[in-house]
């Protein structure tokens, strides 16, 4: 498996010799093979999560982990635990250093052969579900990175377009996807799942491990894929599909899903992103109010562990996304009152001005959605031919624009809401004089209100999410409110 | 309403679902899926899944997109309003194919429709006749819509902007008027000298009784699934 590349020094890389093994290296690699030849699942877990960083943060810094010619010698040159070692080796990588494009095109072929394998169910192993759901979250990374990467073909140099232009097919948008649905059909999961609710799996109940002697892997993999291929297809923009291949996952219910934080996390952030862009906000607002209560009680636990940092961004994107939504869709009884007081001191401010729907306060949508949402991309290859340039926003502006747009169309409810709230009846005539329009406008807003507050969920079904509601009796507005009763008839 | 579920015609559209679910990330199913918009469009039936697998194959390979196809489904996407199919499509055109100027017009069709503003709607369709006449049954799923917004609105509407929303009016509109009260429940009113008042059926959502009957009441499955616990 040699790889000259891997040798290549680069500015970082000064001092970095990939055949130097230290013996705490090469203690940890004879020590994680022999755990994962004897299914000692906790042991690898422990190998795998601690000793690696630690490890990694004594001696590899800024330098990548030795390479795996180095290490195979060790392992018996064993392939799979190679394939192994060398996906852990690229996401080193990509955490500490910018990889170089043939290093990205390695990590792929890597994949390739590491899932290829996965897939012909020849592997007898049982792995920690963490380090199953590192793996499928690092290729999405990977593949996100790459398309990033990619479209900013402004400065690339003429080998690296020769490259790109030759190993057309790494990374390649229905590779990707390919591998995902392939995982997730193979591995049977769905069916698994389906048999599990009337009682003739054991699937979830065994945290997804196997105790008839076979291998968790391909079963677990195909799990997580279903989360990756909500990812991916909220990259691309495509929100309903996301949701349909996240189906099977019953998220009400305890599962695989929320045994690793990490994939919790990941699963309940897109789907409320992608339950917002398809204007369901009360089904985001009920989720993203779960999740951050849940993160509230039980980050603490967490703060030693590697994935603290990217727990506590997703914490903070997850709240702007909450304010959001409910400047979009006023509600009052769904927040957590925890919850509700961190939304405040974070957003308070920004979701009053974010209501007076004026240009400051779509600057403030731009704001928050600009931090909050995915890192969007263009899933496909430039033309080489056209003068170079980078289109790598291009597919996060266009969601933007959308969402802003959207936002304008709901610009003159909240004033209305705010006039709802007093009367509980008012004439036409009398309302549209208050909100200084003519009376054929008033009965457009009203009807845009009534349409925005209604939406239309999976089924075709119409569901109300209108915290003030009303209805028109010829030329009068009557208010309707499961409040307290109101003061005023207009 | 508009979201029509696509028939399972023996043949065509059950093999195409079928390729949709089975084959989704593969691009040579992309002719199969334009054949499919064209037959969506000609027996008026709609499956927006195979519509948004299409896009996403012309997201992925550009170069094969077709603008007329794609316009044809976003024409389709409007007619399954008050579902957000339009926004959904859109979000998987590229900004530069939403410039162009068949595009921008359904775009602002979408808007007036998403505001309400059915009279600038039905003004600037008329306009756009090459558009939206390409694609038959248009103008009866607009009107499903609007009296889907107005429903959901009025107790009571007076004629004249009834008329408007669904851009019917006169004899047309007086049969169309016996049509529903026939068939759907709708009653017609005098009112004072000003014309007709048209009573629209009651619902949870124009109709704070009924409403807060819907709130208060268990849903049958939960009572269902106490029941099965009991025996």
């Amino acid at each position: 498996m040699a790889d000259h590349d891997e040798q290549r020094l680069q500015p970082q890389d000064l001092g970095y010799d990939p055949n130097f093994v230290p013996d705490s290296v090469k203690s940890f690699v004879v020590h994680l093979y022999r755990q994962i030849r004897e299914k000692n699942v906790y042991e690898i877990h422990q190998l795998y999560e601690a000793s690696f960083q630690t490890l990694s943060e004594r001696h590899f810094k800024d330098t990548p982990w030795p390479s795996v010619d180095a290490v195979a010698q060790y392992v018996d040159n064993d392939h799979v635990f190679c394939l192994l070692y060398r996906e852990m080796w690229f996401r080193h990588l990509y955490a500490r250093l910018t990889p170089t494009l043939r290093q990205r095109i390695d990590s792929w072929d890597n994949y390739c052969s590491l899932f290829q394998v996965v897939l012909h169910g020849v592997v007898n192993m049982q792995l920690p579900n963490q380090w199953l759901w590192d793996m499928v979250d690092e290729f999405v990374y990977q593949f996100q990175s790459f398309c990033q990467y990619r479209a900013k073909m402004k400065n690339k140099t003429e080998q690296e377009i020769a490259l790109l232009r030759q190993f057309d097919q790494a990374w390649n948008v229905f590779g990707v996807l390919n591998f995902l649905q392939a995982l997730v059909e193979k591995s049977a999961i769905i069916q698994i799942l389906e048999q599990e609710k009337e009682g003739l799996e054991q699937f979830t109940a065994n945290d997804g491990y196997d105790y008839n002697g076979g291998s968790n892997v391909l079963k677990v993999l195909g799990y997580f894929s279903m989360v990756g291929l909500l990812r991916v297809h909220c990259l691309l923009g495509d929100y309903d599909t996301g949701l349909k291949c996240l189906q099977p996952i019953d998220i009400s219910q305890p599962g695989v899903f929320n045994i690793v934080i990490g994939c919790h996390i990941t699963t309940i952030y897109h789907y409320g992103f992608a339950n917002l862009m398809l204007r369901r906000y009360v089904e985001a607002i009920r989720e993203f109010n779960k999740i951050l209560l849940y993160i509230f009680k039980t980050k603490v636990y967490h703060q030693k562990s590697p994935q603290y940092e990217q727990i506590l961004k997703k914490n903070e994107q997850m709240y702007a996304l909450l304010a959001i939504c409910l400047s979009l869709c006023p509600q009052s009884k769904l927040v957590d009152e925890t919850v509700n007081s961190q939304l405040r001191e974070k957003y308070g401010e920004k979701m009053s001005r974010m209501q007076r729907y004026d240009d400051e306060a779509f600057a403030m949508y731009d704001e928050l959605f600009s931090y909050a949402c995915p890192k969007f991309i263009t899933p496909s290859a430039p033309s080489f031919e056209e003068p170079l340039v980078n289109y790598n926003q291009d597919a996060y502006r266009l969601q933007l624009k959308l969402f802003l747009y959207e936002a304008k169309q709901q610009q003159l409810l909240s004033g209305l809401r705010t006039f709802l709230k007093v009367y509980s009846t008012i004439s036409l005539a009398k309302l549209a004089s208050y909100m200084e329009v003519d009376e054929p406008t008033l009965r457009t807003i009203l009807l845009t209100y009534k349409h925005k507050t209604h939406a239309v969920d999976s089924a075709g079904k119409v569901i109300s999410n209108a915290d003030v509601n009303f209805f028109i009796d010829d030329d009068t507005i009557h208010v309707v409110e499961s409040k307290p009763p109101k003061r005023f008839k207009g | 309403m508009g979201r029509e579920t696509a028939k399972a015609q023996q043949g065509t559209a059950y093999t195409v679902e079928q390729l949709v679910a089975f084959n989704r990330y593969n691009p040579d199913i992309l002719p199969d899926l334009e054949n499919y918009v064209n037959d969506q469009v000609s027996s008026q039936t709609y499956s927006l899944e195979s519509n948004l697998c299409l896009l996403r194959l012309y997201q992925f390979e550009p170069e094969k997109m077709s603008s007329q196809i794609v316009a044809r489904i976003l024409v389709k996407a409007l007619m399954a309003m008050p579902a957000p199919d339009f926004s959904l499509c859109l979000f998987l055109i590229p900004e530069r194919v939403q410039m162009e100027e068949q595009f921008k017009t359904l775009i602002v069709l979408s808007h007036y429709l998403e505001t309400g503003r059915f009279r600038q709607f039905w003004d600037e369709a008329a306009k756009s006749r090459h558009i939206v006449e390409a694609v038959p049954g248009f103008e009866q799923a607009i009107q499903d819509y609007a009296i889907h917004v107005l429903s959901l609105t009025y107790q009571r509407i007076p004629r004249t902007v009834l008329a408007e929303a669904i851009n019917i009016e006169g004899l047309a509109l007086d049969k169309f008027l016996e049509h529903q009260v026939a068939n759907s429940g709708w009653v017609i009113e005098k009112s004072q000298g000003r014309g007709q008042l048209i009573v629209l059926p009651r619902d949870e959502y124009n109709d704070p009784i009924l409403k807060k009957n819907t709130a208060d009441s268990v849903p049958f499955e939960h009572i269902a699934h106490i029941l099965n616990n009991l025996s």
